[in-house]
């Protein structure tokens, strides 16, 4: 926390305007590039590299989650070369399930805390969620902003909880969700950004997964760039995490391209950059399987868990 | 954590103060080559002249080739039109006028014109790559924006031709006869299409000639009228360079000139035909300002600099090729510009990845070449992007920009046609407005603020034909386009576009 | 009032007037100095009128670029209400009118309708002046996320050669449409009868029109038609007669700065057809604006 003492904290009310022609319009340009052939199969391997493997459901045991745990490690054991995914994604309670099954595999345990999804909770009942979550073994926090109070216009407050919560994280890494399904307009994303950049955060993340509309490539252009201009004022790179929405390989190629074209190659590792997703893994398997045996895929040739 | 809010200094987010980190666009992850394919491309070694109908030989038995920029490879030979070919192309186009097309009832016109847009949407691909290969622009430009909006473009008049009374009111308009017609090699199939489809809604007949290095879609459209069933004569297209040009500005039974071009020779043409009661519209340079407020949307601005500028390698008359920056946020507007110029693709125009692709033609790099001199010399500050260019055959130019300019320098006076931007900053509204109207162009303009008031005060004030507010280089057949002092007079594009090809 | 009718009544002296030329507001006579001789069709001296000079319409075009801001800058209906107080000035001394033009020989019933359809012109135009902008624009429904219109602005500084042969009337129609869109103008008077125009330039005065935005000179076309011309600060220049060389000229020398050359060949002002909102629309550029639609 005493790094953000020295920062000179701007005034959110102040953030840039976003124009959101403009936005879909530089969308636009990043889904015409043409990804083929070597580029394709590195960009499907990388963004396999990127996904953290989520489950975040009422009906979640640790059955269900034992078995996500293996396919992370063994995404496709009938392909060589494949990569393992950076982190897989679960509620506390099962934080403990996740890193044992995990263990010794560098893979991360990302748990969604601080009341998830709705945020509605007191600040007490928040910041012990992201305690136990941390004391569970979780490598990362994965917490929501408060959004009504973002909507009233208490940037204070949100800026201060997420400053709390990155207190209680410890050494554990903190993805600040913005819910951006529920922010209304690319202005209070750019706004929302803002804050949780400036309080601290060390992944900023679009969205629950349990809000419709999830990420769009939209949304995360405003939040590259809020990123961007954070590196330029301060010379710190933050992490970047679509969520929920991201299902197809073709789409994820478009992300990369965007990340590439607007924060360039630093950020193009999993260190940086985050797909939040449950299915996307098993349709960048098939693009690569089709890649390297010639003939499109059925589905039922990739594990579902 | 409440104490830290206490602001030590009152600054928006991201307009800070830069810290020199540079922002990495060059290693890791690539895109692979990835050409349009242009098995399904079909062009001949040696092309006639479309007159009366039919592709013709020329008189004199000239062919002169055209080459593709991007390797300097010969695409075909093509005819070049003599006096004596123009005046059997405006015989023709009388013939139709006076026997076919003046007579047809403005429904039947209508259905041509509608035929054509359908044909050249079905027969799109093929355009966009001949487009391409004979240009140098980029196969995305071509596929995205060239071959759709000319479809688009015919599309729209086709629905005025039986609607014209409904354009003027109190007035009947009238067709005005053979409309002979001359177009620059920029955007060689939109520029047809610009000239052609409003002349054939308004009941004209039509000569046509393309420009000298990008005729082989005009070539290509006469084929698409022969499939559409157009009356013959009706449009009659024809390649040539400068002489060809003028044979139809000087023929005495054309009634009205059109020209896209530069302002000189448009100069010439308005002279040329002075003494004649021929109506002429001219579409000739700017050199727009492209101006950036404190509180504009600042990463969409940055996008429309780039896109006012390099858009078609900068060969655009309404270019946004003068920048004008508010001084409290110059800096960070030229650093995300220069990192937006690492990440533009300079190379193969067939390469669907490609954003910046080969100069038109060797004369026209050897023109932005002297201007960068010229910009040099001047003390104006020099940068490129770190891009590789394609080792060698073709024309390249890589983006270029010039800081520090000033009002006095050539660079930002004179159209260099390239993708050469002159960036000069200023500190109030009064004072650009003032430096954004000392030209003697007028044909576009940009504004980029999130005030309104503010974009309604300066849109007013700005004296341009086109103004595009928070966006830049946005063009719609249903949308006039035009320009102020030397840029021209009449419109195309629009209702006001028809006025161009009627008596009223 | 006119030299010819007022050396002398019975009982006194009459002042005789001075006939002036009109540039910035104000009445200078020229600064060449140099003058030339009406006379009336018997031969009668009317008046020594201005030979202006070069530098004549150099002032004057300097006076109505510097009155371009402020003319174009007001609302159309404060330009209507001018217009009408214009057609109201000259209603008021309509009698001084019909006189001049009937000692440049008109005859009393035919100088009767010319003023008669020259004070109803302005008031025609005067009701054009916040109309027109509505005929003439447009809502562009283009197919991306944006507003699109477009607007007629005016054009800047217009050179007026007024008519030869419809020396109130013609001069009035062209002015009229030249500033009802915000344009400001300098005017050639017809050269064989000024002296409506240097009347007019009083009536002018007299209104609420401001300094420079209408500027009345006269003279001699042939000396006058280049500077005219060529002044490369001059955006249209319109011309109504029928001197082909003389059209060719202005088409030609137009070029200099690709200024917008309106002839009215042929045109009779007292006809229907020269009462129109395209006259406006004619001294007009054209201007489009796009703005994104979006949240």
């Amino acid at each position: 926390m005493s790094a953000t003492l020295t920062l000179d904290i701007p005034d959110f009310r102040n953030s840039p305007r976003v124009d959101e022609v403009g936005i879909e319009e530089r969308v636009s340009r990043f889904t015409k590039r043409s990804i083929k052939t070597e580029a394709k199969n590195t960009g499907l391997r990388l963004i396999l590299s990127m996904i953290d493997l989520t489950t975040l459901e009422g009906k979640d045991t640790e059955g269900k989650v034992r078995q996500l745990c293996y396919k992370a490690r063994h995404l496709h054991d009938s392909m060589e070369g494949i990569p393992k995914v950076a982190a897989v994604c679960v509620y506390p309670s099962l934080v403990r399930i996740a890193k044992k099954e995990l263990e010794g595999s560098g893979i991360n345990v990302a748990a969604v805390a601080t009341a998830f999804p709705s945020g509605q909770a007191p600040k007490a009942v928040k910041l012990a969620d992201t305690k136990f979550a941390v004391k569970e073994g979780a490598d990362e926090v994965d917490m929501v902003i408060s959004r009504g109070k973002f909507l009233e216009g208490d940037y204070k407050f949100v800026f201060n909880e997420i400053g709390a919560v990155k207190e209680a994280c410890g050494e554990a890494h903190l993805k600040v969700i913005l819910e951006t399904g529920e922010l209304s307009t690319l202005d209070n994303i750019r706004r929302a950004s803002d804050i949780a950049l400036y309080a601290g955060a060390d992944f900023i993340k679009t969205s629950t997964g349990k809000i419709s509309p999830a990420a769009t490539m939209q949304v995360t252009l405003v939040m590259l760039e809020a990123i961007r201009d954070y590196y330029y004022a301060t010379g710190k790179m933050v992490g970047m995490k679509p969520a929920g929405g991201i299902a197809k390989s073709k789409l994820a190629l478009h992300y990369l391209v965007m990340l590439k074209e607007t924060l360039g190659n630093a950020w193009m590792t999993s260190k940086w950059f985050r797909f939040g997703a449950s299915s996307l893994a098993n349709d960048v398997l098939m693009q690569l399987a089709k890649q390297e045996y010639g003939n499109y895929q059925s589905m039922d040739y990739f594990s579902l868990d | 954590m409440a104490k830290q809010l206490v602001k030590k200094k009152k600054k928006s987010a991201g307009n800070g103060a830069a810290i020199d980190s540079a922002l990495d666009f060059n290693s890791g992850w690539s895109y692979s080559p990835a050409p349009e394919s242009t098995d399904h491309i079909e062009i001949k070694d040696k092309y006639g002249l479309f007159i009366n109908g039919k592709f013709v030989r020329p008189s004199k038995g000239k062919y002169f080739a055209t080459i593709n920029p991007a390797n300097e490879k010969k695409l075909a030979m093509v005819a070049e039109a003599s006096e004596e070919d123009v005046d059997k192309a405006v015989k023709a186009a009388r013939k139709a006028y006076n026997n076919v097309w003046s007579r047809m009832p403005a429904k039947e016109r209508g259905k041509y014109i509608y035929r054509i847009a359908r044909i050249m949407q079905e027969r799109a691909r093929e355009f966009a790559v001949i487009e391409t290969l004979d240009g140098g622009k980029t196969i995305r430009e071509a596929r995205d924006v060239d071959v759709p909006l000319a479809a688009a473009h015919f599309f729209y008049y086709a629905g005025w031709a039986d609607k014209l009374e409904y354009a003027f009111p109190g007035k009947s308009p009238q067709a005005l006869g053979v409309a002979g017609q001359i177009i620059p090699w920029n955007f060689p199939l939109l520029m047809m299409a610009w000239k052609i489809a409003p002349a054939l809604a308004c009941g004209n007949t039509v000569v046509i000639k393309s420009a000298e290095t990008t005729p082989l879609t005009s070539l290509k459209l006469a084929e698409v009228i022969q499939e559409a069933g157009l009356p013959d004569g009706v449009v009659n297209i024809i390649t040539g360079a400068g002489a060809t040009g003028a044979a139809i500005v000087n023929h005495p039974d054309i009634n009205k000139i059109a020209f896209t071009g530069s302002t000189a020779v448009g100069k010439i043409i308005q002279s040329a035909i002075a003494g004649t009661d021929k109506k002429v519209t001219l579409e000739l340079g700017g050199k727009a300002a492209n101006i950036i407020l404190d509180d504009a949307p600042i990463d969409q601005a940055v996008e429309g600099i780039i896109n006012g500028i390099y858009f078609n390698q900068g060969h655009v008359c309404c270019a946004g090729s003068r920048l004008f920056v508010q001084e409290d946020v110059a800096d960070i507007v030229v650093r995300k510009l220069k990192d937006r110029m690492e990440s533009l693709i300079v190379g193969d125009p067939m390469d669907k990845n490609t954003d910046i692709g080969a100069i038109n033609s060797k004369e026209q790099l050897n023109t932005i070449n002297k201007y960068i001199k010229i910009g040099k010399s001047e003390g104006a500050s020099f940068y490129q992007s770190s891009c590789e260019l394609p080792s060698g055959k073709g024309f390249w130019c890589r983006p270029t920009l010039f800081l520090n300019v000033s009002q006095s320098h050539r660079i930002a006076q004179e159209e260099i046609f390239g993708p050469v931007l002159a960036v000069q900053t200023f500190r109030t509204v009064e004072e650009v407005l003032e430096k954004a109207n000392n030209t003697p162009y007028g044909l576009s303009a940009g504004v980029w603020s999130d005030k309104g008031a503010k974009i309604f005060n300066m849109t007013n004030k700005l004296r341009a034909g086109v103004i595009w507010a928070n966006t830049y280089n946005k063009f719609d057949p249903s949308s006039p386009f035009g320009g102020y002092k030397e840029s021209g007079f009449g419109r195309e594009g629009g209702l006001h576009g028809l006025s161009a090809y009627l008596k009223i | 009032m006119p030299k010819a009718k007022s050396n002398t009544t019975k009982s006194r002296l009459n002042i005789q007037k001075t006939y002036k030329i009109y540039i910035g507001g104000k009445f200078p006579r020229t600064e060449s100095g140099r003058y030339y001789k009406l006379k009336s069709a018997d031969g009668d001296l009317l008046g020594n009128i201005c030979l202006s000079s070069r530098k004549d319409f150099r002032n004057a075009v300097g006076a109505a670029r510097g009155a371009f801001k402020g003319w174009s800058g007001k609302s159309a209906f404060n330009r209507s209400q001018i217009l009408y107080r214009l057609g109201e000035m000259l209603e008021g001394r309509s009698a001084q009118f019909k006189e001049e033009l009937v000692i440049q020989g008109a005859t009393p019933k035919q100088a009767q309708a010319e003023v008669a359809s020259s004070i109803d012109r302005l008031i025609y135009y005067a009701g054009w002046a916040d109309k027109y902008q509505q005929v003439f624009s447009s809502v562009n429904p283009v197919a991306s996320s944006h507003f699109n219109f477009t607007i007629l602005e005016p054009t800047g500084v217009v050179a007026i050669l007024a008519p030869e042969k419809s020396s109130l009337l013609g001069l009035v129609s062209v002015i009229a449409v030249t500033i009802a869109g915000g344009n400001t103008c300098v005017v050639l008077a017809a050269e064989s009868a000024p002296l409506s125009a240097v009347t007019f330039s009083e009536v002018i005065h007299s209104s609420d029109v401001p300094g420079g935005v209408v500027n009345i000179l006269t003279g001699r076309r042939k000396e006058l038609l280049s500077q005219f011309t060529m002044h490369m600060d001059v955006n249209a220049i319109v011309y109504s007669d029928n001197d082909t060389e003389t059209i060719s000229k202005i088409k030609r020398d137009s070029t200099s700065n690709v200024k917008r050359a309106i002839i009215y060949k042929g045109m009779d002002w007292s006809s229907a057809a020269a009462e129109s909102p395209y006259f406006i629309s004619d001294v007009q550029e054209t201007k489009t604006t796009w703005h994104p639609i979006g949240k």
